[in-house]
C-alpha cells in the first residue's frame, strides 16, 4: 500500500485547438500525510493480511461442513466393522434379531421403516397438496397468514411432544374407536386385523404424517408459487376453470419440485426417531397387519443402544445407523436436486 | 356451419360444462376439507398440551429435582437448567461456525463449484436424522471419554451448522450490492466490508435463522440419548452426564405412572414455552438493536 508523492492527471484525449500538444500536463501535489479517514481505516485493519486471514477462516468454516459429513461417515464405518465383517450383506437380508444368541438381521427394521414412511406419505401428500392449493388460490387473504403460521407452528413442536400426545390421545383412539371400525370395513384386506393394541405401524404412520406435513406443504407451496403467473393467466384466458388452471398451469409445471418436496418429506419420515419409538410398539416383526407392533431403523437404535451389551450388539446397531445415514443422504440429495431444478429456473426466469 | 351441428352436441356441451364445473367445485371442496382435517390435530395438540400442562404445573416443578419412584411431587428444575447449559454449549460451537460458513457461501463462493458443493452438502446434512448425529457424537466423543453434557452439546451443534449456514447465506444475498460497492469504493478492505456492512445489514435475518436452528435443536431428544444421557440429580459439570428437558419428558412419557405422565405434560408445555419465549426475546432484542444502529 505505497502512495505516490505526486499524481499525474491523464492527458485529455481531445486536445483543445489552440494549445501545443507537447505541453506537460500539470502535476498536483499529493499530501504526504494520509487523510484522517484513511488513517482511521488503516488503524482498524492491516490490509491484505487481514483480508486473507478472514477469507481463509470463512473458507475453513465452510469446509467444516465436508469435514462433519466425512467424520460421521468414518465414525459409523469404523464402529460397525465388527458387525460388517460378521454378517456382510446378509445383515440386510435376514430377519433374525436375537441379541442373546448374537445373530442380527436388519430386515424387520428396514421393512418397518419403509412401510411406516410410505403410510405417512400416503396420508400426508394428498392433504398437504390440497392445503397448498387452498392457501395459494382458494382461501381468503385474511386466513392465509394464520394458516401459514399454524403450519409453521406444527413444524416447531418437538418430536417428543408429538410422541407424548400420540401415546396419550391417538393410541386409545386407534385402539378403541377407529381401529374396530377399520377392522369391520377393511378387515378383509388383511391390513387391519385384530389384535389391535393401539400401538403399531398404523399409529406410527399417522404420527409421521402429521410430522412431515409442514415440510411437504411449505416446499410445495414455494414450488407452486415459483410457477410464472403467465401460465395461470394463459390457462384462465383459454376459459379454464380454477381446477383446470391449477392442473394445466400450475401442477404440471411444478411437478418436479413437488416430487422433490415429497422426497424431502420421505427423508424426514425415514429418520424420525422419538415419536415413532413411542408409538410403534418396538417389536421386530414383518407382518401384513398394520395394527401389528413393528420397529424401525431409527427406533431400534433409540430403544436398544443404551442397553446393548456386547461389542457385536453395539456394532450391529451402529451399522443400522450407517444404513440410515446413507439412505437419508441419497434420498435428500435426490430431493434437493429436484427442488433446485424448479426453483432455480424460476429465479432466472423472473430476473 | 352452425346450423349443421346436430342438436346432441349442445347437450354434450352442456354436459361437459357441468362436469368441468362439478370437478372444479369438488376440488375446491376437497382442498377446504383437507385444510380442516390438517388443522384439527394441530389445534387438538396445542389445546391438549396447554390444558394438561397448565393443570399439572406447580411451583415445585421449577424448584425440585425428580422424586424417586412411588413418591409424588418432584419437578424438573435440573432438566431445565441442564437443557439451558447443553443448548448454550451447542450455540457457542454451532452459531459462529454456521455464520462463518454462510459468509463464505454468500460472499466468496457464489456461483463457484466449491460453493455449490458446500451448499449442496449442507442441505443434505440438514436432512440427516438426528439419531445418526447422536451415534456419531457417541462414536467420536463418548467412546473415548464418557457420557457428558459436552458430547450432547456437540451433537446439537453439528445439527445447527448447516441450517445456520444456509439461512445466513440467504440473508446476506438480500443485502443490496451497491452497499458493498460503496464500502469497497471507499477503500475499505473486504473483510471489514463484510463485517460492518453485509453482516450488519443482514443481522436481524441472521439472528432469526439462528433462533430457528436453536428452536429446532432445543426440542431434540434423539441426539442426547447416548451423549448427555440424562441425570436425575443436579449436575453442573460439563464432563458429566446431564439432565435435559426433552430426555426427561421422553423417560416420563414412557413410564407407567400417572404422576410421571402428568410431569411429562408439564415438561412439554414448559419446553415449548421456553423455546418460544427465548426465540421471541432474542428477535425483539435484535430488532431493537438494528433500529438503533440504523439511525
Amino acid at each position: 500500500m505505497t502512495q505516490p508523492d505526486r499524481v499525474t492527471l491523464p492527458t485529455p484525449i481531445l486536445e483543445p485547438a489552440g494549445k501545443a500538444p507537447q505541453q506537460e500536463p500539470e502535476a498536483i501535489p499529493v499530501p504526504s500525510e494520509p487523510s484522517e479517514i484513511r488513517r482511521f481505516l488503516r488503524a482498524r485493519s492491516s490490509g491484505r493480511a487481514a483480508d486473507g486471514t478472514f477469507g481463509g477462516l470463512m473458507l475453513m468454516a465452510a469446509l467444516s461442513i465436508f469435514v462433519i459429513v466425512a467424520l460421521i461417515l468414518w465414525v459409523l464405518i469404523h464402529n460397525s466393522q465388527l458387525s460388517i465383517h460378521a454378517f456382510g450383506w446378509k445383515f440386510f437380508r435376514t430377519s433374525d434379531w436375537d441379541p442373546v444368541s448374537g445373530s442380527f438381521g436388519a430386515l424387520p427394521f428396514i421393512y418397518g421403516t419403509l412401510v411406516s414412511s410410505f403410510l405417512a406419505l400416503l396420508i400426508a401428500v394428498p392433504l398437504s397438496l390440497c392445503v397448498s392449493i387452498f392457501v395459494l388460490d382458494i382461501c381468503p387473504p385474511i386466513l392465509r397468514g394464520p394458516i401459514s403460521f399454524l403450519t409453521e407452528l406444527l413444524a416447531a413442536i418437538p418430536s417428543v411432544v408429538y410422541g407424548l400426545w400420540a401415546l396419550v390421545v391417538l393410541v386409545p383412539i386407534v385402539r378403541d374407536n377407529a381401529g374396530p371400525l377399520l377392522t369391520k370395513w377393511l378387515g378383509w384386506t388383511g391390513l387391519f386385523a385384530e389384535p389391535n393394541f393401539g400401538v403399531g405401524m398404523f399409529t406410527a404412520g399417522i404420527v409421521l404424517a402429521i410430522m412431515i406435513f409442514p415440510i411437504i406443504s411449505s416446499i410445495s407451496r414455494d414450488v407452486m408459487k415459483a410457477v410464472p403467473i403467465h401460465q395461470r393467466e394463459a390457462a384462465l384466458a383459454l376459459g379454464a376453470t380454477r381446477w383446470e388452471m391449477l392442473r394445466i398451469g400450475v401442477l404440471r409445471n411444478a411437478r418436479i419440485g413437488i416430487v422433490g418436496a415429497v422426497i424431502l418429506g420421505l427423508g424426514r419420515a425415514l429418520g424420525e426417531t422419538i415419536a415413532v419409538t413411542m408409538v410403534i410398539g418396538n417389536h421386530p416383526d414383518i407382518a401384513k397387519n398394520l395394527f401389528n407392533p413393528a420397529y424401525t431403523l431409527a427406533s431400534v437404535i433409540a430403544n436398544e443402544f443404551t442397553e446393548a451389551t456386547g461389542d457385536l450388539y453395539v456394532s450391529a446397531l451402529i451399522e443400522i445407523g450407517l444404513a440410515l445415514f446413507l439412505v437419508t443422504v441419497v434420498v435428500n440429495a435426490i430431493a434437493r436436486i429436484l427442488v433446485w431444478a424448479v426453483t432455480r429456473g424460476a429465479s432466472t426466469r423472473t430476473a | 356451419m352452425t346450423n349443421a351441428l346436430p342438436k346432441r352436441s349442445q347437450h354434450m356441451e352442456r354436459a361437459v360444462r357441468l362436469r368441468r364445473s362439478l370437478m372444479n367445485h369438488l376440488v375446491t371442496g376437497l382442498a377446504i376439507l383437507s385444510t380442516v382435517i390438517v388443522l384439527v390435530p394441530l389445534v387438538a395438540i396445542l389445546v391438549y398440551l396447554v390444558y394438561k400442562g397448565a393443570s399439572s404445573l406447580n411451583f415445585a416443578f421449577f424448584t425440585k429435582i425428580p422424586a424417586p419412584v412411588g413418591e409424588t411431587g418432584g419437578g424438573m428444575a435440573n432438566s431445565i437448567v441442564g437443557s439451558g447449559i447443553i443448548l448454550a454449549i451447542a450455540s457457542v460451537m454451532g452459531i459462529p461456525l454456521g455464520i462463518a460458513a454462510g459468509v463464505y457461501l454468500a460472499e466468496y463462493g457464489r456461483g463457484g463449484l466449491l460453493g455449490n458443493m458446500i451448499r449442496f452438502t449442507a442441505d443434505v446434512l440438514n436432512g440427516v436424522p438426528s439419531i445418526v448425529m447422536g451415534i456419531a457424537a457417541y462414536g467420536l466423543i463418548v467412546v473415548h471419554y464418557k457420557f457428558s453434557a459436552l458430547a450432547g452439546g456437540a451433537a446439537l451443534a453439528i445439527m445447527m451448522v448447516p441450517t445456520i449456514a444456509r439461512t445466513t447465506e440467504e440473508m446476506l444475498a438480500t443485502v443490496p450490492h451497491p452497499l458493498r460497492e460503496a464500502a469497497l469504493g471507499l477503500g475499505i478492505p473486504k473483510w471489514r466490508t463484510i463485517m460492518s456492512v453485509s453482516l450488519r445489514t443482514a443481522t436481524p435475518g441472521i439472528i432469526t435463522g439462528c433462533m430457528l436452528a436453536f428452536a429446532r435443536v432445543a426440542g431434540e431428544t434423539a441426539p442426547l440419548l447416548f451423549t448427555a444421557f440424562g441425570n436425575n440429580f443436579w449436575s453442573f459439570k460439563l464432563t458429566q452426564p446431564m439432565a435435559a428437558l426433552p430426555l426427561q419428558i421422553y423417560v416420563y412419557a414412557l413410564s407407567p405412572y400417572d404422576e410421571w405422565h402428568r410431569l411429562a405434560w408439564a415438561g412439554a408445555l414448559v419446553l415449548i414455552v421456553l423455546i418460544m419465549v427465548s426465540v421471541t426475546l432474542v428477535r425483539l432484542y435484535a430488532n431493537r438493536g438494528t433500529i438503533k444502529g440504523g439511525h
